[in-house]
């Protein structure tokens, strides 16, 4: 029958971009075209099957003679590391937080997409593939994404079997709910805190091998170097952010699933402690950091109320299922009681747009388009700089259709969550939202067994590129951390794993004191500058920055006056930084001395990519690449490729290396939602 | 408004602490309670003075990070996380003592920081459910009644902040351990381990030095995330049931 020979095509239905604009010329070195060598090849259905069974076997009795180092435990870090313990191998966790179950993972609201079509709405594995496919515009490799697709199902299973209290039915079966981008309900969700009871669910597997001896977790840890030894990753240099001891750890194998870089505009919705350094460091030593420009401004978000602000609130975007967006048609109904707008002057701009999708398009559009409406001067709520930033979120509807009670059990902690943050009841008042930073497709570049570059240097979760391209659907996060963390890298790991366990590695050999050394020396320099300013004042700085010129919309022109203002920053903050206090204890200024300076860094690498990608793609919009209506534009022909990027020093330019994006089971389309 | 803060110093766990007075003004009813402090420690920052150590993450009162004795409640005077307070719940002129979390179980790290490894370990000896990643039936092969499906849930939004303990006049834990235990023991997958998950965490909770719990309710009352008080017998049912069974 059709179904299993459609969609088997190899032959490639795209041939390879060739670049013909060149706007970051004079920002880096053009390096040798990048190949994922362990690329599947076969019908894409077969192809994790394929490999899982190529991949070898680590005999049980030698498992216990590899040890691991797992840094972050998120979703992705705690669900390989719970795994992993389990399969036998000797573990190391590491956290900045003072429990694993804090990663912050735990902070995303929605839920999680599984193909497990329970309500027969036409959902199917290749409907989920196809589906974030297009939603990452093109974007991203798709070998890994249908695995991502295939793997979906089992995580349910498995959350299930651990306790996760997922939202049920009556009859005692789960509920869904169908979330932005797609026309199919397949979030499973555990009300608004489906992050926290994954991570729970991830987080209480580890804690159960921990007592069983093979995951040894250290808290309060920070990962300031990582260890490469005769090409392979061997450990990582930590500072325990109690005693303030810098600690070396050695391994046969290291995993980074340390999450997104959000953080490098300062106001995000991600922790206040969520940082690049860890993958940064890792950069340094030879990690290439791919698409690092790609990033998800998250539509419904809490707007900023002052100067003071220190972080961004999500509303979860499952919000947009009943609530309907709109703003006021003309610009002196803004100051309004919006109670008291008659329907006729309201624009519901999403539904007016895109009538198919209507306030369920995908989150760059719904984002770009409120920022566009309160551009013209149409947004709502208090002026911030010198404009409006916000667009109501009105449950009014909602409530009429489905009573308030039916709103409440939905939506309850959200709204109370609301009301707690601004003083403004929802139930009555309708919800301003506005645009924030919210996650990353960016990170390092993985290979499809997701070993970066380095050898023997894995990276999951956020912290990878993999598998969102240039934008992530709503729902999609969760998936990929605990598809990354409990089925995709105990399974590929292993592979590298069979020729372990390496030699040993002494702690004083040459590479692994230098490394011990430069984190010292780093820490020295930060602890005696006493300039005048505190890291947290050069963090708002940059993300100032990078909101303004790397943001919503990047121009040529604003990216090139960013890297200049960020080249300024960067040259201020290493001899006018001040750090009180001592390193031999808890000092947090001296924390977040080292994490800016890493965003520093990062800020400048993104504009240059952003500045490179003459094209707009998903969370990338590039003004000069538009439609005659403002839609974004693609540019298959110039760049259907992932942009690797190498550390080019401290002085020298970063090297690009491009890896092809080649379909065989998708082609490539022009998005359209409306 | 203005106001006056009267915080804990200590230094490192092993040197004396003492209360610090500090004026601020200029402080924003908008702002979080952490907020405040941020904008206190720049202050400090720029006159030479070491700031305040405070632990804090998400800042959206899920990840149970931040948690600060205010004022002698612990997260103040709203019932929500330190980082979900907000200044509107104070006014000018007001004085604020703040303090980390109080309990022997909790010892003082710096200033305003504690450690709380004690929770993970009453996790390590049977909070969880045994079942090894792979090994798990489809998710519909167990229903679950909705009622206790909802009861799951509302117990497992525990954040594991401490509040409970520091609330706590014998610095008990039994909410906390009462919220794990409700939330595993109304599920089917939760039922094999049933008694050996409440024998080996309350041993451990007493292992660690919390306290009896005498029924004062203080715990219920200050939890952000409100886990009712009746988990505490489901928490004393389980740990008889399991004697009686011998487990």
């Amino acid at each position: 029958m059709a179904g299993s020979t459609l969609h088997e095509g190899l032959a490639p239905l795209n041939v390879a971009s060739e670049q013909k604009s060149d706007d970051a010329h004079g920002y880096y070195v053009l390096g040798d075209k990048l190949v994922d060598a362990k690329a599947p090849t076969g019908p894409i259905k077969d192809r994790w099957t394929t490999r899982k069974f190529e991949n070898r076997l680590v005999n049980p009795a030698n498992r216990r003679k590899l040890d691991i180092i797992m840094v972050g435990t998120g979703l992705a870090g705690g669900a390989a590391a719970a795994t992993l313990g389990e399969a036998g191998y000797n573990v190391k966790s590491f956290c900045y937080q003072d429990s694993p179950r804090r990663a912050h993972s735990i902070a995303a609201q929605g839920g999680i997409n599984a193909a497990k079509n329970y309500k027969e709405d036409g959902d199917s594995t290749f409907r989920l593939f196809y589906d974030t496919v297009k939603g990452g515009d093109y974007r991203s490799r798709e070998s890994n994404v249908y695995r991502l697709a295939e793997v979906s199902a089992n995580i349910i299973d498995q959350c299930v079997a651990q306790g996760v209290p997922f939202a049920r039915e009556y009859g005692g079966l789960l509920d869904n709910r169908s979330f932005g981008g797609v026309q199919v309900s397949r979030t499973f969700y555990a009300r608004g805190q489906t992050g926290q009871q994954l991570l729970i669910g991830a987080y209480q597997a580890m804690e159960r091998q921990v007592a069983a001896g093979t995951v040894k977790q250290y808290t309060r840890h920070e990962m300031l170097e990582l260890i490469v030894v005769d090409g392979r990753a061997r450990g990582i240099i930590a500072r325990d952010m109690v005693t303030g001891e810098i600690e070396t750890h050695l391994a046969d194998v290291v995993v980074l699933a340390t999450g997104g870089y959000g953080n490098v505009f300062y106001l995000s919705t991600n922790a206040m402690g969520s940082n690049v350094t860890a993958t940064w460091r890792a950069h340094r030593k030879g990690a290439y950091m791919a698409n690092p420009c790609y990033t998800q401004i998250h539509p419904t978000c809490i707007p900023v109320s002052g100067d003071f602000q220190s972080k961004l609130t999500l509303m979860s975007e499952s919000l947009r299922n009943d609530g309907r967006i709109w703003v006021p048609k003309n610009r002196e109904d803004c100051d309004k009681d919006p109670r008291d707008i008659p329907e006729e002057d309201r624009d519901y701009y999403l539904e007016r747009i895109y009538p198919s999708f209507g306030n369920l398009v995908p989150r760059d559009i719904a984002s770009r388009q409120a920022k566009n409406v309160c551009d013209e001067g149409r947004g709502v709520g208090p002026v911030v700089g010198d404009f409006r930033r916000g667009v109501y979120l009105d449950f009014a509807d909602a409530i009429a259709r489905m009573g308030r009670q039916a709103v409440e059990t939905k939506y309850g902690n959200l709204f109370d969550m609301y009301a707690r943050i601004t003083g403004e009841d929802p139930y009555e008042v309708p919800m301003r939202i506005y645009p924030a930073v919210h996650y990353v497709m960016g990170g390092l570049w993985v290979d499809y067994d997701l070993q970066s570059n380095i050898t023997g240097l894995y990276v999951t979760g956020e912290a990878n590129f993999s598998d969102h391209g240039a934008n992530r659907l709503g729902a999609s996060a969760l998936m990929q951390g605990l598809a990354d963390g409990y089925f995709v890298l105990p399974n590929t790991i292993r592979d590298y794993l069979a020729d372990g366990p390496f030699p040993k590695v002494a702690e004083d050999h040459p590479e692994v004191v230098a490394a011990r050394e430069s984190v010292e020396a780093r820490i020295n320099t930060f602890m005696s500058m006493n300039g005048t300013r505190s890291a947290d004042s050069y963090h708002k700085e940059l993300g100032n920055i990078m909101w303004e010129y790397c943001g919503m919309e990047r121009t040529e022109e604003g990216l090139r006056k960013a890297i200049d203002m960020i080249r300024e920053l960067k040259a201020d903050f290493w001899s006018n930084l001040r750090v009180l206090g001592t390193a031999d204890g808890i000092n947090q200024s001296l924390e977040k001395a080292g994490r800016v300076a890493d965003f520093i860094e990062l800020g400048e690498l993104m504009c240059v990519d952003a500045l490179n990608r003459r094209e707009s793609c998903g969370g990338h919009f590039r003004g000069e690449s538009q439609t005659e209506d403002g839609e974004a534009l693609r540019h298959d022909d110039e760049f259907a490729y992932v942009a690797a990027w190498e550390w080019g020093g401290e002085d020298g330019q970063p090297v690009l290396h491009k890896e092809d994006l080649i379909y065989t089971a998708i082609e490539m389309k022009q998005r359209s939602y409306k | 408004m203005k106001l006056t803060l009267k915080i804990w110093r200590q230094p490192n766990p092993a040197t004396a602490g003492a209360m610090h007075t500090y004026e601020l003004d200029g402080v924003s009813e908008d702002m979080s309670f952490l907020e405040m402090l941020d904008v206190l420690n720049e202050k400090l920052n720029t006159s030479g003075e070491e700031p305040i150590a405070f632990d804090s993450d998400c800042r959206e009162g899920i990840c149970g990070m931040c948690g600060l004795m205010i004022n002698g409640q612990a997260h103040g005077p709203e019932v929500t996380t330190t980082c979900q307070l907000h200044m509107r719940s104070f006014k000018d002129g007001d004085e604020i003592t703040i303090e980390p979390w109080r309990a022997d179980s909790f010892p003082v790290l710096k200033d305003l920081c504690v450690d709380r490894s004690a929770l993970d370990r009453m996790v390590q000896a049977g909070g969880y459910i045994s079942a090894n990643t792979g090994s798990a039936p489809d998710a519909h092969a167990a229903p679950v009644e909705k009622k206790k499906a909802d009861r799951a849930f509302d117990v497992a939004t525990c954040i594991s902040c401490g509040a409970c303990v520091a609330a706590c006049p014998n610095g008990s834990a039994s909410l906390f351990l009462g919220a794990k235990i409700t939330h595993l023991g109304e599920l089917p997958q939760g039922q094999p381990e049933r008694y050996s998950r409440v024998v080996g965490m309350v041993g451990q909770h007493d292992h660690d030095g919390f306290g009896g719990c005498t029924n004062i309710g203080e715990c219920a009352a200050a939890c952000p995330k409100e886990i009712p008080l009746d988990v505490i017998s489901q928490l004393n049912k389980d740990l008889r049931t399991a004697m009686v069974k011998g487990r």
